[in-house]
């Protein structure tokens, strides 16, 4: 492979020729001898095990709890319900000030999702937490639900989540994270073709190799120290102790390698939960999530739906592009109001359009709640954006890659979101592209630049 | 509940524990005897993180109850490397990227050394058929096939 280092005034000068070419990591010795430490790879003394009982309605409203049978269950030491939790409804991106603080540690009153956690079991072994948990008996009053974005924005529609009192997330720009850019409808008026098309997606769990899940030990002086397989420590430090009402300095987080996390193990789930049973039984506690909960439980990819209406000139210029995208956070925000916005930013795509009008919602249904997953926000509407590009060629009868050509950004062009382009290489890029796929364009694309104006 | 006493060797070392009833060789491993190179990343037979060898033959330590084992020689990963000498696979699998998280490692080793005890030259179509039991959702396998298939050349080399 030919690394080309002359296109960025500023790139770096040191010969560096490791793409390609296979290297030793440095945690791969351990690795390959089976040393590396994960979270799980401890026995603690005495170690309790935790299994949460888990609703199996998509939306209800609990009537009632009774835990008396698994409490006496050979093996049972503590069963914990909402009320143990000091501060049982928190939003782990309040620490960024996005708010309100919209989900329950422990289900109180109301279940939003098949599978949210309502009562924790505490046992000697993971049988006997397992066991125990089936004998908790919870009486539902089952309550419609709402699955479809467009459903749950209709007037009427059953309310997810009373925290937001309404089924999408309130930007301060309003029901939906605007751009504005240009006139749209006159772009519209003025173009020879106009395209509307409706791409979805459904939601993609990550599927780590290692289940999420923390060991929790207690000190014996009222801290804690937490081993955990969390992708984002601080994060988790800090709503932990928010959720726990415990200043951070009581808590001692342990980190290491992760068996895989892909942005599944962003959310703050597992050890505020952990830490609470530790400290009030004195003893360890162990929290791992079985297969079948990572694959229905954690967090998925957001399902999205994205309508791309787009105008476009025969000699190939886009000139205008209205998108309507919907990010399906599930019943609780977590990161998903902040994914949809990253789309709103993201979806006039690496190109350069005089016209641009785009709307994001985040709404909630009664949906397994969504979170991170390697560019979440954009990467589904990468998909439908590169998709509508080609069906775009296809209508005007010019080579797809010669009509990104044309209206690929270069620096110095306006974005929508009004930042200016800059470091731009998609001509560059799609110049080597068109070499190594063997896909010939006209020249004059090949002598096109991303810093130079003209041709 | 009874305790069952079960004997067998791991990595040549003897070993004798008393277990109870239904316990199975992965917890009994990584819990008791204090192996963790087997992950449990299913617990259900489908995943292959806790792969290890019983008896020349490749198990997965999850669905293998440990008082089935009584008298066993049990291999892991953990006891692949010989005086601080990498094996060959290992040697492989560090040079050819092929871990990335790792937690599918020890058991993919445990796949690969099955496979080239019995098929010492395998094609790459062996490679994939004795791996197919085995998740990694980090490196897309490619760098482990060519690990396995590096070790097997470097061992008929240091046959010859
Ligand atoms: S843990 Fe045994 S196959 Fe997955
Ligand atoms: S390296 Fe992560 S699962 Fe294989």
């Amino acid at each position: 492979m030919e690394l080309r280092k002359s296109y960025f005034a500023d790139q770096r000068k040191d010969d560096l020729h490791e793409i390609g070419q296979p290297r030793p990591r440095s945690d791969s010795p351990g690795h390959v001898t089976g040393k590396t430490a994960y979270f799980a790879d401890r026995n603690l003394p005495g170690m309790l095990h935790l299994k949460m009982v888990r609703s199996p309605h998509h939306h209800a409203r609990i009537r009632s709890i009774d835990t008396s049978e698994a409490q006496v269950h050979p093996g049972v030491v503590k069963i914990l319900t909402a009320k143990d939790v000091p501060h049982n409804v928190y939003t782990i991106l309040i620490l960024i000030q996005i708010g309100p603080e919209d989900e329950t540690v422990l289900a109180d009153g109301k279940v939003r999702w098949k599978g949210e956690a309502v009562v924790a079991v505490l046992a000697e072994t993971e049988r006997a937490a397992q066991e125990a948990a089936a004998k908790v008996k919870i009486d539902y009053e089952v309550l419609p639900a709402v699955f479809d974005m467009e459903e749950a924005l209709k007037p009427g529609a059953p309310v997810v989540n009373e925290y937001h009192g309404r089924n999408y997330y309130l930007y301060d720009s309003g029901e939906c994270r605007k751009v504005r850019f240009g006139d749209v409808e006159a772009g519209f008026a003025g173009a020879d073709h106009v395209l509307e098309q409706t791409y979805q997606s459904s939601p993609i769990e990550h599927a780590p190799t290692e289940t999420t899940g923390c060991i929790v030990a207690p000190e014996g002086n009222d801290r804690f120290t937490c081993y955990t397989n969390t992708q984002a420590m601080f994060f988790t430090l800090d709503n932990a102790s928010i959720i726990l009402q415990m200043p951070g300095n009581r808590l001692h987080f342990v980190g290491g390698t992760v068996g895989g996390g892909f942005g599944g193990k962003v959310d703050v789930i597992v050890e505020p939960i952990a830490i609470l049973g530790a400290k009030l039984t004195g003893r360890p506690v162990s929290f791992i999530y079985s297969r079948e909960e990572e694959m229905q439980i954690s967090s998925p990819r957001a399902a999205e739906k994205v309508v791309i209406k787009d105008g476009v000139m025969k000699d190939g210029r886009i000139v205008a592009r209205k998108v309507t995208g919907y990010t399906d956070a599930g019943a609780y925000s977590r990161h998903s109001p902040y994914g949809a916005q990253k789309g709103a930013g993201h979806y006039p795509g690496p190109y350069t359009i005089p016209n641009v009008w785009i709307d994001t919602y985040c709404v909630y249904t009664n949906r397994t709640p969504s979170s991170a997953m390697r560019g979440f926000g954009v990467t589904i509407g990468d998909f439908a954006l590169e998709v509508q590009m080609d069906k775009l060629a296809r209508l005007i009868g010019m080579d797809p890659l010669e009509f990104r050509f044309i209206n690929a950004y270069r620096d110095g062009d306006m974005k929508a979101h009004r930042q200016p382009t800059e470091g731009a290489a998609l001509i560059e890029c799609m110049q080597e592209a068109s070499r190594a796929a063997n896909w010939p364009v006209a020249e004059k694309f090949m002598a096109m630049s991303s810093h130079a104006k003209g041709a | 509940m009874a305790k069952i006493p079960v004997q067998f060797t791991l990595n040549g070392a003897e070993k004798a524990e008393f277990f109870d009833s239904g316990t199975t060789l992965l917890n009994a491993l990584r819990d008791k005897i204090g192996d963790t190179s087997p992950k449990g990343g299913c617990h259900q037979g489908t995943c292959g993180a806790c792969s290890v060898i019983i008896d020349g033959e490749l198990r997965l330590s999850c669905l293998t109850l440990a008082e089935t084992c009584n008298g066993a020689a049990i291999t892991t990963t953990s006891g692949l490397s010989q005086g601080g000498v990498l094996h060959p696979l290992q040697r492989a699998f560090l040079d050819a990227f092929a871990t990335q998280c790792g937690f599918c490692t020890p058991g993919m080793i445990m796949a690969a050394k099955v496979l080239l005890d019995h098929t010492p030259d395998p094609s790459r179509d062996d490679v994939v058929e004795a791996l197919s039991g085995n998740i990694c959702r980090c490196t897309g396998y490619e760098p482990i096939i060519q690990a396995v298939l590096t070790a097997a050349r470097s061992n008929s080399q240091n046959a010859a």
